[in-house]
């Protein structure tokens, strides 16, 4: 009974929008109800899986990306404090600087003739930090009395590096990447629309295309797709996380 | 009798004052020392030093035993979690350079030393925590270390558990005769075990006795009810107590 709340409520929601939009007879291209929506998704539903494989796709390249920079950098600061100390403020000013701003740069450089890679760039930016951060906290993480045996052992640096800290990081590591995934989708959802319409055409220029045509239904349509699409991510990266614990804790 | 490894005249400064000594300690070859204190006292300081883990602020540590001939117990099993008991204990040889098959090998028979034939591919997680102080014990001793060091290694443990392990590393003592030095709250399990109990007062940590403890190792069945370990056991408690006021 418990599991079907949340779809009780999305019935209820949705009923009771259909109900308003009938009786107080709502222009469609302002608010269109349930059912055109739905029509809208059936008409459009090829263009629409289209779109959104694009837009995955992107996120999914930038995630990778994202990924084998930020623990390439990670573990060179917990190699070197030197590199530490270097590395560290540029990924804070990575983190705070909001993607909308820098779009319009990276879109002059990498745009013009290749706007995908803009896309990935951007979102690249996006995952960048959550991977990171928890690469850098995860390789810290190491028991002190392991550290010890290993300094005891006569292990040298990388030795440390490759079978203690990367091994101990790895909890914090499928953690940083479940984040790094959901914020590479909304990376390269935000740099579509940064792209405009000479970006890739993914499921973010599918809502802008529409909306320069009054196709409320279809927009809506799009958001509901793209809604899907993170709900469906966020899910297969929660069991990946599951797994992937299970299997470093042995149980 | 040979030293394996000494400390003469050691202090130890941390930032919020005197931790350690001044200290002197000489561990023969062979011998079983407990270390027992009250807590903050510096007696695991002592362990790491005589570990080389840990460097004296004054004062000389000599290590007859090389790197490698040196093994460590702390007093949680302090595992990989994310390695087979079996690649735990294996761990020390395959940072030396072992072939990992070689590795493997003696890290088997060092598991069949402790009594924990066929867990070799379970995982910490999936062990007891008696099993988890085991494989542990295994690690330490693949080596064949000359000086083995443990520091509060039964604390976690309930008393049935703790006694069995007392005896066992006994036992295992008395294949290849390390010298063993243990760090411990508890004075019974100091006289149990020990050829020697060396009493610590607190803060800085200083020697406030030193007791030889008669009888056989490992020890015969009955030896907590001899009148020689109540006597030694009694005269522990009181320079400790003495130790703990000072």
């Amino acid at each position: 009974m418990n599991r079907l709340a949340p779809l009780l409520l999305i019935a209820l929601l949705l009923g009771g929008w259909e109900i308003a939009c009938r009786v107080m007879q709502v222009p469609v291209y302002f608010l269109p109800p349930p059912s055109a929506v739905a029509g809208a998704l059936a008409e459009h539903w090829p263009a629409l899986v289209a779109a959104s494989w694009r837009t995955l796709s992107v996120a999914l390249i930038s995630l990778l990306l994202a990924s084998l920079i930020a623990q390439a950098l990670a573990i060179l600061t917990a190699v070197s404090p030197f590199l530490d100390r270097a590395i560290r403020p540029l990924a804070s000013v990575v983190q705070v600087t909001p993607v909308v701003a820098i779009a319009p740069l990276v879109l002059i450089w990498a745009g013009l003739d290749h706007p995908e890679r803009a896309l990935v760039t951007l979102a690249v930016l996006v995952a960048f930090f959550p991977i990171f951060s928890g690469a850098t906290a995860g390789l810290r993480s190491a028991d002190p009395d392991l550290e010890r045996l290993f300094a005891l052992y006569g292990a040298g640096r990388w030795q440390r590096v490759v079978r203690l800290r990367l091994p101990s990081a790895v909890p914090f590591l499928l953690e940083g990447h479940k984040v790094g995934a959901g914020l590479a989708l909304i990376g390269a959802v935000v740099a579509e629309f940064g792209a405009g319409s000479g970006g890739v055409r993914g499921l973010a220029w599918q809502i802008l295309d529409a909306g320069n045509k009054l196709q409320t239904d279809r927009m809506i349509a799009a958001l509901v797709v793209l809604g899907m699409m993170g709900v469906a991510l966020h899910a297969v990266l929660e069991a990946i996380e599951r797994a992937g614990l299970k299997w470093w804790r042995g149980r | 009798m040979t030293n394996v490894a000494a400390l003469k005249n050691v202090e130890v400064d941390y930032d919020r004052g005197l931790a350690l000594g001044p200290f002197s300690l000489e561990i023969g070859d062979g011998e079983i020392v407990a270390l027992v204190g009250p807590s903050g006292c510096g007696k695991s300081t002592a362990l790491r030093l005589l570990a080389g883990l840990e460097q004296p602020t004054r004062g000389t540590v000599t290590r007859a035993a090389g790197r490698g001939e040196t093994s460590v117990v702390f007093q949680a099993p302090t595992l990989a979690p994310w390695l087979s008991a079996q690649a735990n204990v294996a761990l020390p040889l395959e940072l030396a350079g072992t072939a990992r098959p070689e590795a493997r090998r003696r890290a088997d028979e060092a598991l069949a030393r402790v009594g924990l034939s066929g867990a070799e591919a379970a995982r910490p997680a999936q062990l007891s925590g008696g099993m988890a102080m085991r494989v542990s014990l295994a690690r330490a001793l693949v080596t064949s270390p000359k000086l083995l060091l443990l520091d509060e290694p039964f604390a976690a443990l309930d008393e049935i558990t703790r006694r069995s392990l007392a005896d066992d590393v006994l036992t295992l003592w008395a294949a290849t005769k390390p010298a063993i030095v243990f760090v411990t709250h508890n004075v019974e399990e100091a006289v149990y075990m020990a050829s020697r109990v060396v009493v610590i007062s607190r803060g800085p940590g200083q020697i406030a006795g030193d007791f030889p403890v008669d009888g056989p190792l490992p020890r015969p069945a009955h030896f907590r009810t001899a009148a020689s370990f109540r006597t030694t056991a009694e005269a522990v408690s009181t320079a400790l107590a003495a130790g703990v006021a000072a």
